[in-house]
């Protein structure tokens, strides 16, 4: 049985609550506390898109930064180049990665485990190769820099907004794209859909024999983690005031996927701790010492063992201690 | 109901099913015993479409499915209990029946509706049918090696199947878990009007409650006929009962 304190804080739309708490940071913190949780919400967004992969269907990508990558370019050309508003390039980024996970998901998902998560790896490689060397359209090595902010002009006519920097309000803006996509991510995970998904990461023989087509469940989940990793591309190029080929290279892929792990894949939220976390860290550290890899690792081998779950899992192995420990019965 | 002709798989050289027909009428419960490696469980994934036969037909309801996905099969009516236990070892035992009950009713690729308010009746139904009502939510991975045998037959009754294929519902079971588990069974056969098939290592268990049986032997029928044909055929006592006692143990 719940505990009635137990099903108020399940009932708490945490999306909301969160979303809140950090829409104050431009009037509380710096300019660099706001370039900051510009940077943790998109990573979290990005994260969160692995995970649908990685934790809810048990698919591990290597090359999920593919459709980060094609989010950024294919937003960063059309504000450009093409000088086209944010309100068409967004949708058509996530549309570009979508569709670059569906041709390439669709290869990905005829192999298994770790071949599975090599050619997801190789395939990334492709687009980096292309973004780098394709000088007409991409930049080439020399990428895409100075793609322009939205234009925020609407939110001058918002009371309380009007007075904020242009990185300020793009803040605001990403923080709402951001907390858009992680409840519609939230939705799917809770839906028929992310319960066949599970299925699948528990059981795949098992979930064929109830009737799933496996691969083409799989192939969904690709294509909808693609779309929001190119969403949070998207973001993350006009927050860099560019765009730019190592945006597309393997170590962002591994960058993601720590942060996804550290966090914890078994909870929606592990890989926004995650995102935090490491975002924080490596601003910390790196004004401390330059030796930041070294220290990742350490940390890194710390947490894994002693969270196997990742820090969601150690907080909510805490939490269950706590109520245990005071005497009520314990939450599932 | 259930039909195979001249079903055959090699792996490499070594023909694991050889030439196998068999046919199970509806309503039938029918079984499929033979030593250990003698390709019963081969035989239940070549029905199934987890294996593609090397030679042969399977017939579901009069339709060729041989050769098709697992998932197309059990969508014409074909549910399955593997030898291992085969659950969602990290869902909730609600969860695991409520998976099936929707992917049967074709509500997987709804990905907009809140999976934890559908199917509630018919899933608790389903687990008092099995006997599990009491733990729905419970971690199905922590259940007993009985419940989660239990599990299994309740996800492959979520697909209301008419034929259910079970590959030793009863391995790894006390006697007195066996004797409840097959009761269970031939209850909710006899409820349901299933057609079933299944495997067994316990002789007394498939002599009292088999209607037909086939015994297998290296990949091939050696006989089959209802339990008193297949009691009487001496080649069968030779190759395979052997000294085990002949009579249903009352």
């Amino acid at each position: 049985m719940k505990t009635p304190a137990t099903a108020l804080v399940r009932r708490i739309p945490w999306v909301l609550v969160v979303f809140l708490a950090a829409l104050t940071i431009p009037w509380i913190g710096s300019r660099y506390d706001t370039f900051l949780a510009t940077q943790i919400a998109i990573s979290a967004l990005f994260a969160v898109s692995l995970n649908l992969l990685l934790g809810t269907t048990g698919l591990v990508s290597f090359g999920h930064v593919a459709y980060f990558g094609i989010g950024s370019y294919v937003c960063g050309i059309l504000m450009k180049t093409y000088a086209m508003p944010f309100s068409i390039a967004l949708p058509a980024a996530a549309l570009g990665a979508a569709f670059g996970a569906l041709v390439f998901g669709f290869f990905c998902v005829r192999l298994t485990k770790i071949y599975f998560a090599m050619l997801t790896l190789a395939f990334s490689q492709i687009i980096w190769a292309i973004c780098f060397k394709w000088n007409d359209v991409t930049g080439g090595d020399q990428g895409l820099p100075d793609v322009p902010y939205p234009d925020l002009g609407w939110m001058s006519s918002v009371p309380l907004l009007d007075g904020l920097r242009i990185a300020d309000q793009f803040y605001v803006l990403t923080l709402i794209v951001v907390v858009l996509s992680l409840a519609a991510i939230q939705r799917v995970i809770a839906s028929p859909f992310g319960l066949m998904l599970t299925t699948i990461r528990e059981n795949p023989e098992r979930a064929a024999s109830i009737g799933l087509n496996v691969r083409g469940y799989e192939l969904a989940a690709f294509v909808i983690a693609g779309g929001f990793a190119g969403i949070a591309g998207a973001l993350f190029g006009i927050f860099n005031r560019g765009v730019f080929a190592d945006f597309v290279y393997w170590p962002k892929s591994a960058e993601v996927m720590i942060m996804t792990i550290l966090g914890g894949i078994d909870y929606f939220w592990g890989p926004v701790v995650g995102a935090a976390t490491l975002v924080l860290l490596n601003q910390k550290i790196t004004s401390y010492t330059e030796y930041w890899p070294f220290v990742l690792g350490a940390v890194l081998l710390v947490l894994l063992f002693a969270f196997p779950g990742g820090i969601a899992g150690g907080l909510a192995t805490g939490a269950n201690w706590l109520r245990r420990k005071k005497g009520g019965p314990t939450g599932a | 109901m259930l039909e195979v002709r001249g079903l055959s798989k090699s792996f490499g050289g070594f023909r694991a099913v050889s030439d196998v027909d068999l046919a199970v009428a509806e309503g039938e419960i029918a079984a499929v015993i033979g030593p250990n490696g003698a390709g019963k469980s081969t035989l239940f994934s070549l029905i199934t479409g987890h294996l593609r036969p090397t030679a042969g037909s399977v017939f579901v309801d009069g339709r060729d499915v041989t050769g098709l996905a697992p998932y197309k099969i059990c969508g014409m009516g074909l549910g399955r209990s593997f030898q291992r236990t085969n659950i969602f070892p990290k869902l909730t035992v609600l969860e695991n029946v409520r998976a099936a009950l929707l992917a049967h009713r074709g509500e997987g690729p709804n990905f907009w509706s809140r999976a934890s308010r559908l199917c509630r009746g018919e899933a608790e139904v389903l687990l008092g049918s099995i006997g599990l009502a009491g733990q729905a939510h419970v971690v199905s991975g922590t259940l007993s090696y009985g419940n989660q045998k239990q599990l299994e037959l309740g996800i492959a009754l979520a697909s209301n199947p008419k034929i259910l294929l079970l590959d030793e519902p009863t391995a790894g079971m006390s006697a007195s878990e066996t004797h409840e588990t097959i009761a269970l069974i031939e209850r909710i056969a006899r409820e349901r009007r299933l057609t079933l098939l299944f495997t067994e290592h316990d002789m007394a268990v498939v002599f009292s409650v088999a209607q037909r049986i086939a015994v297998m032997h290296q990949g091939r029928v050696i006989a089959h006929g209802d339990p008193s044909a297949v009691r009487a055929d001496a080649h069968v006592r030779r190759v395979y009962l052997g000294d085990a006692p002949m009579e249903p143990r009352r």
